[in-house]
């Protein structure tokens, strides 16, 4: 590992810092250049969690938080890959999801939309991806939600992730998003990534992965930043 | 429907583009900290990053986080990645259920790696940012080791303060300002 850099995030396909049409980065955004440092030790590694002890249904939100009976809205399956740029599967790392449940209502208490809550939903999961670098959540389609944004805003529907990935360098956070969804185009959040990230971050329905009598298939890949060595560790 | 921006699928290296960023949005805690915020499912870190009765030299961090007018960000979440060899520690916290919308970290101070400063990395997230920001925590009383250290070098003099924690009674507070006549630095790592 001692000559291994990490490639920096790819300005062509993430956000810029400052998006103003996402009226929040006005005020949050770094205004300074960032400062470039060489990586050490702390950014050539990050948390493993390999001593956290997932539960049995934390990859599944229609059975994590059931109270007397099923969530409602559409069943789905979420499954895909994490690899990293050059192509080298990343097994056994946490990926986190949450998400609103299919009326477009977060159990956050900030939440105040008016749209009910689901006694049998949560909206949160994690799961450990396997040695290929796998991952699968049963959980229900998000429905979409209003916001602040501007006039008669809506959020597309979306699942929130979190990874880690190899090390510090590889964490990320993003939103994924569904084929078709109209109110794509009018996100500001989704339109803060450049025209060529865009489609990344859109699932695929996949036929394949569905279940038969069961939850609708969507495929959502990742991919974390990668590194110079092309040779895979042993 | 989207405009089709390209012919080509986006691939790069072996493995294609990285996959962008979105906002960590503001209904993270019930996903990330939600036994900080009480919600009814375990939590994969939190703001113990030791057990302070196991560690005679438990330190407690904290700090605010602020924005471009200099109000404190009551929902941002913070990461702190400590390796400095010898130990490997996590910790997260999210600025909404202090009083003062602090984040609070109960930690041991990391030692200097190869006469580096001592320094823990620090993950900024919140609504607002469209993809977070890394920055630096450094310890005023390492005085010697920071004047000497090869990042803190690289930072231009008159911004170095804002990556240097202050002492406290029991510990160090760090404050983030995210814009501003002292906006903290944040790194391209
Ligand atoms: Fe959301």
């Amino acid at each position: 590992m001692s000559n291994i850099i990490y490639n920096r995030f790819d300005e062509e396909v993430h956000p810029p810092r400052l998006s103003p049409d996402y009226k929040s980065t006005v005020l949050r955004a770094p205004t300074k250049p960032l400062v470039v440092i060489k990586q050490s030790l702390n950014e050539l590694t990050g948390p493993l969690f390999g001593d956290f002890n997932l539960g049995s249904l934390d990859h599944d939100l229609t059975k994590n938080s059931v109270k007397n009976g099923e969530p409602l809205g559409e069943r789905i399956v979420v499954h895909g890959r994490v690899i990293n740029e050059n192509g080298q599967p990343i097994p056994h790392t946490l990926i986190e999801i949450w998400q609103a449940n299919a009326a477009g209502r977060y159990v956050h208490k900030v939440d105040q939309h008016d749209a009910p809550l689901d006694p049998n939903f949560l909206g949160a999961g994690r799961c450990m991806t396997d040695e290929n670098g796998n991952y699968k959540f049963y959980t229900i389609k998000p429905g979409a939600y209003p916001w602040g944004n501007h006039y008669n805003a809506w959020r597309p529907n979306h699942i929130h992730f979190s990874l880690f990935g190899a090390n510090i360098t590889n964490r990320l956070v993003t939103q994924m998003y569904f084929p078709g969804d109209p109110l794509l185009q009018y996100d500001p959040i989704f339109l803060g990534v450049p025209p060529k990230g865009r489609e990344l971050l859109i699932s695929q329905f996949d036929l394949s992965i569905t279940e038969p009598h069961f939850a609708l298939g969507y495929r959502f890949d990742f991919v974390l930043r990668g590194h110079n060595q092309n040779v895979q560790a042993p | 429907m989207l405009e089709n921006t390209s012919n080509e699928s986006p691939h790069r290296g072996l493995g294609g583009y990285q996959t962008p960023s979105q906002t960590v949005g503001p209904y993270f805690a019930y996903g990330l900290s939600s036994e900080q915020y009480l919600y009814d499912f375990k939590q994969l870190a939190g703001n113990q990053m030791v057990n302070p009765i196991d560690e005679k030299e438990a330190i407690t961090i904290t700090g605010k986080v602020f924005d471009g007018e200099g109000v404190v960000i009551p929902d941002a979440m913070i990461e702190v990645w400590h390796n400095d060899g010898e130990k490997q520690l996590f910790g997260r916290f999210g600025t909404g259920t202090d009083a003062q919308n602090r984040f609070i970290f109960h930690t041991v101070k990391p030692t200097s790696v190869n006469g580096q400063a001592p320094y823990l990395s620090i993950i900024v997230f919140m609504r607002g940012q469209l993809i977070h920001s890394y920055t630096r925590l450094y310890f005023a009383d390492e005085a010697e080791l920071n004047s000497k250290d090869e990042v803190l070098n690289v930072v231009p003099e008159q911004r170095r303060s804002t990556l240097i924690a202050a002492k406290t009674a029991n510990g160090y507070h760090f404050d983030i300002w995210m814009q501003g006549e002292n906006e903290t630095v944040f790194f391209d790592i």
